[in-house]
């Protein structure tokens, strides 16, 4: 069955908790519903600091951006060494010692200010790189995703990148693979989606962050539902507040430690549960209906 | 006083799991280690769970600033919305005739506000979350909460630690054990700080060991010696051999395997970590020879300091 939407959607992925099966279900989700819809389906690999979604997909990737952010470099003949560059800088990324103006590029978020600031003109930007986005096509599956080099603090310019990069030409299905946690990367991942879906598992760890990555749902006002992973028996806190939040369960994967083997050798639910697939396309109607 | 950092890159491989396991092992072990424990991972902090705490004190935290534009001064010139680099500047609408700024999507950069003519915007400082000193089963707690979809979870990685690390040379621990968050950078470059010694948990799945690769060249870029823990390494044995022969290559030391132990989360499930919940389990046998190691390689075994 062919669905057409005139509104195509962004749905994100996230958990809180990591190592939930974020990656496996997004991947999943994706392969099961691409044969099922008429428009195209972009993946979005936002979990930059630790992007897995390609061993998955296995995506082809043909396109390469570096993110670059700017940062001030200084010309020592016209610095005054005033010192309202160092005055603005809310960072610390760059300081006026005696007659000479240090830079910090780990501290410096790129804002700018410093050399807006600059009553000598001193201060020209220069790039940076703090990591690389990638393109290309997993079958009929678009892909992207933003890696971090090693030893850059900030995911959130090259997320905030990498979404401005796949800005959709046509309309197309968007699946956002988030990073776990609650802070500013996963709100730059999820923002702006119609809806959340939120992978748990029924045990403590799982469920005290989740109710976390609820909360960022409702502050975004994202719609969310939730898929519980490697369910073993009943978690009754789990099903209370799923209920009382009016957070509907909108899958259930059993707790079976062949499915662990399967993922542990690089598969993904539909290969290992074949019969996953169907699911994770009614999964896909429930949230069409959930959006309207 | 020594620093032991738990990390993994990915999430889920049983870092928490292994700390608390760690801090059980440091009190009631032989010989045992007088051990500080903080918790890292402010996004998600699960140390709690399972070493039961009891809060001593509680901290407000104030993370960054964030630029907030007073309406009655603003003119609507625009200037905010072209400096921001962050896209944090809404533009008048229907709604509003002057300029606003998304709490969310701001940085606290204030550049709008060194550049407003109109003076009409200010920082203002934001709460973002508690931190507590907390006394568990194993002995002193630092942790927090950072609030849901809030910035600067670094800098509250930095708070804990650094008071964690003061009670430890107040009452002469031997040990800060740090439970790190998921992932490679901002926060776990703040749990990583000053650490004498990183050790990686990871599991053989492809992307355990991808992100492991990930969190050995951070750790290495900060020149901290690094160590690895195969948690749950019979689900993939083949996987498993792989990491070993990584780890040789790069001259990083394997401490140890952990078998897959579903005991461990019924025991996460009563509040416990696997050691206090089954002693003899499988699990619990290779941390207990994980741990002596570890002891071993901060040099916290055989009187030496």
């Amino acid at each position: 069955m062919r669905m057409a939407n005139n509104n195509p959607l962004k749905i994100a992925v996230a958990s809180g908790k990591g190592g939930t099966g974020k990656t496996t279900i997004a991947t999943s989700f994706a392969l099961s519903i691409i044969n099922d819809i008429s428009e195209s389906l972009l993946f979005l690999d936002c979990d930059v600091e630790a992007p897995n979604a390609h061993l998955f997909l296995k995506p082809q990737l043909t396109e390469e951006k570096p993110v670059e952010i700017l940062i001030p470099e200084v010309n020592e003949s016209l610095c005054t060494h005033c010192g309202e560059c160092a005055k603005v800088c809310q960072f610390q990324a760059i300081a006026v010692l005696g007659n000479k103006t240090l830079v910090f590029p780990q501290l410096c978020h790129g804002c700018g200010s410093c050399t807006m600031i600059c009553p000598a003109n001193a201060i020209q930007e220069i790039p940076k790189s703090i990591g690389v986005l990638q393109k290309g096509t997993a079958g009929e599956i678009k892909f992207a995703r933003g890696v971090m080099d090693i030893g850059e603090p900030m995911a959130v310019p090259i997320i905030r990148q990498l979404k401005k990069w796949v800005a959709p030409l046509e309309p197309q299905i968007t699946i956002i693979d988030s990073p776990p946690g609650t802070s500013c990367p996963v709100v730059e991942s999820i923002r702006g989606s119609d809806f959340l879906i939120l992978v748990t598992e029924p045990t403590p760890f799982g469920f005290h962050d989740l109710k976390l990555a609820h909360q960022v749902a409702k502050d975004l006002q994202i719609p969310a539902g939730v898929i519980i992973n490697r369910e073993n028996g009943a978690f009754s806190e789990l099903e209370d507040y799923c209920k009382e939040e009016n957070l509907p369960i909108l899958m259930r994967v059993p707790f079976r430690r062949n499915i662990a083997e399967g993922i542990a050798k690089g598969r993904n639910l539909i290969e290992i549960l074949p019969e996953m697939s169907a699911s994770f396309q009614n999964i896909y109607h429930q949230i069409t209906t959930l959006v309207k | 006083m020594k620093q032991l950092v738990i990390l993994s890159g990915k999430g889920g491989t049983g870092k928490t799991s292994i700390t608390a396991a760690f801090a059980n092992l440091a009190k009631n072990g032989n010989p045992p280690i007088n051990a500080i424990l903080a918790d890292a991972d402010v996004d998600a902090a699960n140390l709690e769970l399972v070493t039961r705490p009891k809060r001593l004190e509680s901290h407000e935290f104030i993370g960054g600033e964030i630029a907030v534009i007073d309406p009655n001064r603003c003119h609507a010139c625009g200037i905010c919305e072209q400096v921001c680099r962050f896209d944090a500047v809404i533009p008048p609408d229907s709604s509003q005739a002057v300029y606003r700024i998304d709490p969310i999507a701001c940085d606290g950069c204030a550049a709008c506000v060194y550049q407003c003519p109109e003076y009409a915007i200010t920082m203002q400082p934001q709460k973002a979350g508690n931190w507590y000193h907390s006394l568990s089963l194993y002995g002193d707690l630092y942790h927090a909460d950072l609030i849901p979809a809030q910035e600067n979870s670094g800098k509250l990685v930095t708070v804990v630690k650094q008071n964690g690390r003061l009670r430890a040379l107040d009452t002469g621990a031997q040990l800060l054990i740090v439970d790190g968050p998921p992932g490679i950078g901002c926060p776990v470059i703040s749990a990583v700080a000053g650490a004498d010694l990183g050790l990686i948990v990871t599991e053989p799945t492809p992307a355990g060991s991808h992100d492991m690769e990930r969190a050995l060249q951070t750790i290495q870029h900060f020149r901290i010696p690094a160590l690895v823990v195969i948690n749950k390494a019979d689900l993939n044995r083949e996987k498993t051999a792989e990491i070993q022969n990584y780890c040789k290559e790069k001259q990083v030391e394997v401490l140890g395997e952990v078998p897959y132990d579903p005991l461990i989360s019924e025991g996460m499930k009563q509040g416990l970590d696997i050691v206090a919940y089954h002693s003899t389990s499988p699990a619990s046998q290779a941390i207990k020879a994980i741990w002596t190691k570890v002891l071993e390689r901060l040099s916290l075994l055989g009187g030496a300091s």
